[in-house]
């Protein structure tokens, strides 16, 4: 019986993927810090999950001139835009300290993806050693 | 992917920032000129940042920075009677550069600040993708 990579990492594969498109949205929020009316934007890691799993209704697009419906990149993942907390005489919505805690909180979540990705590949080298 | 492409919009950032230290130092460097009209004088320079939209279609998500112009300060030279300087006009005026250096400083501050961001965002995205590659051993 071939083994099944996608039931043996479960959703942490999908995880991971997000994971690392959510470090490159939340990186464009900081490097734009000092961007005249640039307005942060983010990834809601749930929803895109759910999406992730097909467990998502998405608009479906019939002709090629649609566009992506609420702003969804390639891969199906809706960026949403911050609501500021104070406003900027420039326009520009980045919270320098709160994109800052996003990223690093982001990163632990990665390597966390990651431990448990590892963890799954032991299991698999463990059934497949020999006594 | 997602993580290298961070290193394109932090190395963006970076070079974003020196741009601006850039400006801030050849500013700085210039703020004691003078001249005999305020046509000729130096004027503050300062680049304008825009929002770099690299194939938006593919991944809407990576936004870098990126300078779009170097404008130049209009505000008034600074006019000084001083008879005396060999670069004074008929009427015995010099003119000297609007660089105001205390926003220069806070500027090289901010900037060297959100450089030194660019460099941690950088750092960070190298580590996860390390561990990325020593996955399940």
């Amino acid at each position: 019986m071939p083994i099944n990579f996608e039931k043996a990492l479960g959703s942490h594969e999908q995880a991971l993927m997000i994971q690392a498109r959510r470090a490159s949205a939340i990186s464009s929020n900081i490097v734009n810090a000092d961007t005249p009316n640039y307005k942060a934007r983010d990834i809601d890691f749930k929803q895109a999950l759910k999406k992730s799993q097909g467990d998502f209704l998405s608009m479906s697009q019939s002709h090629s001139n649609h566009i992506h419906a609420a702003g969804s990149d390639a891969m199906g993942i809706h960026l949403k835009y911050r609501t500021p907390l104070q406003p900027s005489l420039d326009g520009n919505t980045v919270d320098l300290d709160l994109e800052k805690s996003a990223y690093s909180e982001n990163a632990v979540r990665y390597q966390t993806t990651l431990q448990f990705l590892t963890g799954r590949f032991k299991g698999m080298k463990n059934a497949l050693a020999k006594e | 992917m997602g993580l290298l492409q961070v290193f394109d919009i932090a190395g963006s950032g970076m070079s974003a920032q020196s741009v601006r230290l850039n400006t801030v130092s050849s500013n700085m460097a210039n703020a004691n000129n003078v001249s005999s009209s305020a046509d000729d004088v130096y004027r503050a320079k300062n680049p304008v940042f825009a929002t770099l939209m690299s194939n938006m279609q593919q991944d809407e998500a990576s936004a870098g920075v990126q300078v779009t112009k170097i404008i130049e300060s209009n505000s008034k030279a600074i006019q000084r009677y001083e008879p005396h300087n060999p670069l004074a006009n008929e009427e015995g005026y010099i003119f000297q550069t609007n660089v105001n250096v205390i926003e220069e400083m806070a500027n090289m501050i901010s900037a060297s600040r959100s450089y030194q961001n660019n460099v941690e965002i950088l750092n960070t995205a190298k580590q996860l993708m390390l561990a990325t590659l020593k996955i399940g051993q």
